[in-house]
């Protein structure tokens, strides 16, 4: 019963219009605030605008607001399993080499990560930064 | 009182090949799965006593150390893939849910019928990586060397990634099933609680079977084009293939396991007479166990170079996985307390899983304990823990759920002082191969090696001793369950009168299960208030 009603339930031409708007602007800011540089809160801030963009396709244009409850519990809880994925994982990923220092050699001297760490840019010093890490796991892992 | 075979049933409604490979009868897919599953528990078994007699010496017996490595391989990835995995909920759930919820069938029975191909298909994957190079990863498929191997890895990833779309499409059915095909006027919780274990096991299914799909196919993509997610050398953290892995291999113990603590509510109460202690708590500690399942699985990964506050955390949270688990043994107890217990077959398995699981159990404790697992990962200690919990726990379940619905299924009943015999054997067997595995692991044994220090010898070989009685004792089960099958005497609808609604049913039941529109008149264990019908023996109450 619900759910037949959710299907007929047509939603007037203007909130379409609002909504699609409303994304464009968002689009907007998202470009514009690209161009400035906030230093850590960068990706928080393009994250967020990318969370309320999807939050309104997803109430509006997938009706989610209007349908049976049954499916925005769904959607939520895959969201919220992801983020435990998500999360559980960094503690590991962050965290690496809190109580010992990570000493380690490079796996492969002559991979390509530690070709671009030596041009000595910002992005490629995470990733050499990141390929200690790994480099750190690798050694222990081989001793099973 | 004689019992006969109903005229017309299930299983000659129809005839010929063709009404078995296109039926949409949920108890003839219920026994398509049960052919193909328990070929594939023949198969690990070979695997099983193939490893346990390359160690009865520290000398090479039949393999060396790679071949040892593909026996171990093969033995964890059929066993856990193809047998248990897909066991209770694709036999006994598609058997006798949609009958004890009153329905006619499932609700998507040609999806029903896909799941058991796609099986198929995944188990053609696997047979065909066995005859191409086999694999030597072990179940895990760890990276690195997952990564790096030369054995038919490709293949094998193939086929478990296909077999994990056959445990989502059941899981799917079964959860629309259970909401929408129940009998008029059975609510939730007038369900019996093997239907809610299956519903807790069905909501794992399908929240994290697809999470084993990605890590699978990203495996894939590493060694086929390189993607570098897992690998170092690219600055991918082969760790990570751990957590993904894991995110879905824990909570597949608790897909493998609640079916079975299910089965376990079932029998207890039967062949106890009583009503069921604490149905509420036995229901909502699955879905605890269900949800407390996702948030631990870093307890695998102590030292594999997790961070250490990740450790912490995981082993932490790993304690309350216990609470749930205990909530059911202590609630089980209190059932049998005062009971007028009957030690039928079916009871007799549900008593030895209540001792097995809780070794189990407890040494899992042990195991999630941080200090502790540096010491014994990767020793047979965590071998025999993980035995205890899946043959001791779920294999003890299923064959005492084959035994319980065996004069359901086809009608006749098995011989019972066989069956007695097999579960005492199989009871002892057990305990003789895995129990000297908990005290080999603590002095240091390291598992998958096929040779060890000679200090091991006398416990190696008592092991391997316990495994050759349970291989008499699965062996004597196949042959007097097939007799039954042709030559039992006729059951009657409720030979253990209980309660549950598929035994107001003919023995075998028709076709579409109940004549007529299925009303619920009394609640799953409501003993003290009604008396069984149609039952074929009285029991004396010890
Ligand atoms: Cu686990």
């Amino acid at each position: 019963m619900k759910d037949d009603a959710a299907q007929r339930h047509i939603l007037p031409l203007n909130l379409y219009l609002a909504v699609g708007s409303g994304l464009l602007v968002l689009t907007v800011i998202t470009v514009a605030v690209a161009q400035m540089d906030f230093g850590q809160m960068n990706l928080l801030i393009a994250m967020g605008i990318a969370v309320v963009k999807a939050t309104l396709v997803a109430m509006f244009f997938m009706h989610l607001k209007y349908d049976n409850r049954i499916y925005m519990l769904v959607f939520v809880g895959s969201l919220l399993f992801l983020g435990v994925f998500i999360i559980f994982t960094m503690f590991d990923t962050l965290r690496r080499g809190d109580i010992y220092e990570e000493i380690a050699e490079p796996y492969q001297k002559e991979a390509v990560i530690y070709r671009t760490a030596e041009t000595g840019t910002a992005s490629s010093h995470a990733a050499a930064d990141s390929s200690h890490n790994a480099a750190e796991t690798e050694t222990e892992t081989s001793d099973h | 009182m004689e019992h006969t075979i109903p005229e017309k049933h299930y299983l000659n409604e129809a005839t010929g090949w063709k009404s078995w490979l296109m039926t949409l009868d949920h108890k003839r897919i219920g026994i398509l799965y049960m052919i193909m599953v328990m070929f594939s528990f023949f198969l690990g078994g070979v695997f099983a006593l193939l490893l346990r007699w390359e160690l009865i010496s520290p000398d090479k017996i039949l393999m060396g150390p790679e071949m040892y490595n593909q026996a171990f391989s093969l033995h964890g990835i059929i066993m856990i893939f193809l047998f248990i995995i897909p066991s209770i909920p694709a036999i006994l759930g598609n058997f006798v849910m949609p009958l004890m919820i009153g329905a006619k069938d499932v609700a998507f029975p040609r999806l029903n019928l896909a799941s058991w191909y796609i099986y198929v298909i995944g188990f053609c994957f696997a047979v065909y990586a066995l005859f191409t190079g086999g694999i030597d990863t072990g179940w895990t498929f760890y990276t690195p060397y997952s990564n790096e191997t030369t054995t038919a890895v490709i293949p094998i990833l193939t086929a478990a990634f296909v077999l994990g779309f056959s445990s989502i499409f059941t899981g799917l059915n079964f959860i629309v099933t259970i909401h929408k095909l129940r009998a008029p006027g059975m609510t939730w919780f007038q369900l019996p609680l093997f239907v809610w274990a299956i519903y807790a096991t069905a909501l794992i299914q399908v929240l994290a079977t697809p999470v084993l799909g990605i890590t699978l196919a990203l495996l894939m993509l590493e060694r086929v084009v390189g993607i570098g997610i897992f690998d170092p050398a690219m600055g991918g953290d082969p760790v990570l293939f751990q957590h993904f892995f894991w995110f879905y291999s824990h909570p597949a113990v608790y897909i493998m396991i609640l079916p079975g603590m299910g089965i376990i509510s079932e029998l207890i109460a039967t062949f106890s007479h009583r009503r069921i202690f604490g149905y509420k708590f036995i229901a909502f500690s699955s879905l605890g166990i269900a949800f407390t399942g996702f948030l631990v699985w870093g307890h695998h990964m102590f030292v594999s170079g997790q961070s250490d506050l990740a450790a912490v955390i995981f082993s932490f949270l790993t304690f309350f996985v216990g609470i749930p688990s205990g909530i059911k043994i202590l609630n089980w107890m209190a059932t049998m307390y005062k009971g007028s217990i009957s030690l039928d077959t079916p009871m007799l398995w549900a008593l030895s899983f209540l001792i097995l699981f809780s070794i189990g159990g407890f040494t899992g404790i042990v195991l999630g304990t941080l200090s502790i697992d540096v010491h014994l990962h990767d020793t047979y200690f965590v071998v025999s823990h993980f035995h205890y919990v899946m043959v001791g726990g779920t294999v003890m379940a299923i064959f005492g759920g084959l035994h319980y619905w065996w004069p359901k299924i086809w009608g006749r009943m098995y011989n019972e002082t066989l069956a007695r015999i097999a579960v005492v054997l199989i009871f002892v067997g057990f305990n003789v191969t895995f129990f000297v595995q908990f005290i080999m692991g603590t002095q240091g044994m390291p598992r998958r090696y096929y040779t060890y220090l000679p200090q091991f010898q006398g416990m190696h070989g008592f092991s391997s001793i316990g495994a050759l009685i349970m291989g008499v004792g699965f062996l004597l089960i196949g042959i007097y369950l097939i007799h039954a099958i042709f030559k039992g005497k006729p059951a009657g609808p409720n030979p253990w009168r209980a309660l549950t609604m598929e035994w107001e049913t003919p023995s075998p039941p028709r076709a579409g299960n109940f004549e007529g529109a299925q009303r619920l008149t009394h609640g799953p264990y409501d003993y003290d208030k009604v008396v069984p019908e149609n039952a074929l023996k009285q029991y004396k109450t010890l």
